[in-house]
């Protein structure tokens, strides 16, 4: 029985995996893929059906878990944003090496424009460096339909599948018609000549590598009679477009009356090479409309056997960075731009700020007090998170921010080369994300760091979702190895401001490795538990 | 028939549940819609926008293409003038006259004014005295849908019933407090626009 909702992409993609037959979702959050979580652990089949959805410590936990669920049988999706493909790489490309038992899809919401992002990355990469079918949807319908369609390929080849999504369909809403569920797996694990795979030793896995190379010839005759991948014939020869994802979108979008052109639809990889040398025997030139890196638009050069003009994002035809819109496609078709007004010359920027009565903000005085007063020459090495803020004004206050956990290692290495004093700034999230390792190193060389743990009992720039070491961060510091003398806790307000600043000078001239844990909940997750009650 | 919208404002003035509104009175009237927003480190006092697209047909780009968008809905005067250049050239612009400060170098008040003034179609409210007024400060984004409404092609009482099930849950105080703004902001922009 058809029903019919308005969802995200994000939520979408969610219901899709709930009807068919998730038993686990392993994730980390990361715009823009944090909602496929939140819907999950929201959705009542959730609860009542025991589908596993707490958050994880990170990306590459994640994986190995959801890896962990798959070997046993049931079907698990992994979520993440494009750089957090970068910490689950190591799982993620070994788990096409182990393959799938019950079914496994990743999830990667890319975020080209950088819009909540260090970078600009194209997850599809991934796919073609590990060796795995990848999805790419191109309206919500798709990526309900889609998420279903790869739970079944991945058992049928026993192979993870990968889901890319952008912003721009992450976040946007459109109705969706949804349909039945179907139950979930029962526990099973892989059994006779399935087995020796899932032990990556070099001579299971040389194997096994030849046998997932053959997959992926089988898996190309996958992307060429799929459903998702549309070759739809044009008069007109002189172009021909291929347009992947939601660059589909773009290209539609300026021809209301149908395509006078070829335009061949990819939403299934490994690309489909006989549509795509087909498109090029016929028309005379290829315009490749691709949201991300030019992954297709290079790839072509190697398909086809005869020089063909080819325009993209590499030919300038397309903005070579930064996202697609309806515009940058037109202009790339040819077409006039539509009238408009001017824009206004009176307009300022209005970049996001920390929250008036955010800790972090105690925690930047304070420091920046100290640093500026007596320490001119401290670097301070941040992380990623709302006090990555702290860069911009009226603070100042931090020299790097580059990828999660760096905070702690890059002021160890600092150390190691001779500055001082070298202080880190990490949240709690992050802390457990990828600090503790870090700490652990900083700890076994009694490096002269000093790490600020900003602690506001949550993951704060997604939305404030739970955090790994909530209540435990001074007993993880000293688990690891730090001088329980040297773990200092302090609130973030300003009538502690003397108080805070003393620690901190305390704290910079010990020649050890120190933590400060300067705690507060997030002024935003306050607001709503206080509304609650 | 469509209407592409884009509603603006500071992140946590609350144009989401505008366009929450908005989406299920279209659902109630068989359209199609896409609504795009982002999210992430829009809630901290940046800018914020969604592009809200109703249509009787397919709906394809997720993003308004430049010069598209029949009107812009601002809940801040100066985020009103960041779309212009997504504004058709006979679009209409309804804001909020109340200005966001939370940077240092904010426009001039009379600068802003100007601008919207110039502009041929504009209805301009102060939406936060009108909601105040009817019923609650809180309201104001729904005042200002209502000084929207007239432009939209929605027969209001879809947009009243939108209401009525957005805010639901929070009560029947609340829902009549958003009716209230939502009618006064209305009747607003009727002696506006003549």
């Amino acid at each position: 029985m058809a029903k019919r909702e308005l969802l995200l992409g994000d939520e979408a993609l969610a219901l899709g995996a709930l009807h068919a037959g998730l038993s686990g979702v392993y994730a980390y959050p990361g715009t823009p893929s944090t909602e496929i979580t939140e819907y999950i652990q929201l959705h009542p089949l959730t609860a009542q059906r025991g589908i596993h959805c707490v958050w994880s410590a990170n990306e590459k936990t994640a994986m190995e878990e959801a890896l962990g669920m798959s070997f046993a049988g049931k079907r698990a999706l992994v979520c993440m944003k494009h750089v957090g493909m970068n910490v689950a790489a190591d799982a993620f490309v070994n788990a096409a090496m182990t393959g799938a038992n019950g079914g496994l899809v990743v999830v990667a919401a890319d975020d080209p424009s950088m819009h909540s992002s260090q970078n600009e990355q194209d997850s599809r990469f991934y796919g073609k460096f590990a060796g795995v079918p990848v999805f790419e949807p191109s309206t919500q319908q798709e990526a309900y339909d889609m998420v279903q369609e790869a739970f079944g390929l991945s058992e049928r080849h026993r192979i993870p599948v990968l889901m890319r999504l952008t912003t721009r369909m992450a976040h946007s809403r459109a109705v969706v018609e949804v349909a039945d569920v179907r139950e979930q797996n029962a526990l099973h694990c892989p059994e006779a000549e399935h087995k020796r795979q899932w032990v990556l030793m070099p001579a299971n896995s040389r194997v096994r590598y030849k046998a997932l190379l053959e997959e992926n010839a089988r898996l190309e005759q996958e992307a060429e009679t799929s459903r998702f991948n549309t070759y739809t014939d044009g008069a007109d020869k002189s172009l021909g477009i291929i347009a992947c994802g939601i660059a589909h979108n773009y290209v539609m979008e300026n021809f209301a009356q149908g395509a006078p052109y070829p335009v061949l639809k990819i939403s299934q990889y490994p690309l489909p090479a006989a549509l795509i040398r087909r498109m090029a025997a016929e028309c005379r030139a290829l315009l490749v409309a691709e949201e991300g890196q030019p992954v297709v638009e290079e790839a072509l050069r190697g398909i086809l056997p005869t020089p063909i003009a080819i325009r993209g994002r590499l030919t300038g035809e397309l903005p070579r960075t930064g996202e697609l819109t309806p515009d940058s496609v037109r202009a790339a078709l040819g077409l006039a731009p539509l009238e408009a007004h001017a824009p206004s010359e009176i307009v300022v920027p209005r970049p996001p700020a920390l929250c008036q009565g955010c800790g972090h903000r105690d925690m930047y005085a304070a420091l920046t007090e100290v640093v500026r007063e007596e320490y001119p020459a401290a670097k301070v090495f941040s992380d990623i998170g709302c006090y990555t803020l702290g860069w911009l004004a009226p603070f100042h206050a931090i020299d790097t921010v580059v990828d999660m956990g760096a905070s702690i290692t890059m002021a160890k290495g600092a150390a190691d080369a001779g500055l001082r004093p070298a202080i880190a700034v990490i949240g709690d999230s992050t802390f457990t994300h990828s600090g503790m390792t870090g700490l652990l190193d900083a700890v076994n060389e009694r490096s002269p760091i000093t790490v600020i743990i900003s602690d506001n009992l949550t993951t704060g720039m997604t939305g404030g979702q739970d955090s790994a070491g909530t209540g435990r961060l001074e007993q993880i510091c000293a688990g690891l190895g730090v001088d329980p003398a040297h773990i200092r806790v302090t609130v973030p307000l300003p009538k502690n401001r003397e108080e805070m600043k003393r620690l901190i000078r305390e704290e910079i001239a010990y020649d050890g490795v120190s933590v400060i844990v300067p705690r507060r909940e997030c002024i935003q997750t306050a607001k709503r538990h206080a509304a609650k009650k | 028939m469509k209407k592409d919208i884009i509603l603006s404002g500071v992140g946590g003035q609350g144009i989401l549940s505008i366009a929450t509104v908005i989406g299920r009175a279209v659902l109630d009237a068989g359209l199609r819609i896409k609504q795009a927003e982002v999210h992430g480190m829009s809630q901290r006092g940046g800018d914020v926008q969604s592009n809200l697209r109703i249509s009787s047909d397919e709906v394809r780009s997720d993003l308004i293409p430049q010069g598209a968008a029949d009107i812009v809905i601002s809940l801040e005067p100066m985020e009103a003038l960041r779309y212009l250049k997504w504004l058709a050239a006979d679009g209409w612009i309804v804001t909020n006259t109340v200005p966001f400060k939370n940077i240092d170098n904010y426009p001039a008040d009379d600068a802003i004014a100007r601008e919207l003034a110039a502009r041929p179609h504009v209805v301009r409210i102060d939406a936060e005295a009108i909601a105040r007024e009817a019923a609650s400060p809180r309201s104001a984004n729904m005042a200002l849908l209502g000084a929207a409404a007239p432009f939209l092609e929605l027969p209001v009482e879809k947009l009243e019933q939108g209401i009525r099930d957005i805010f639901a849950r929070k009560g029947e105080q609340v829902v009549e407090q958003n009716l209230a703004a939502f009618r006064a902001g209305y009747a607003h922009a009727q002696k506006q626009i003549g």
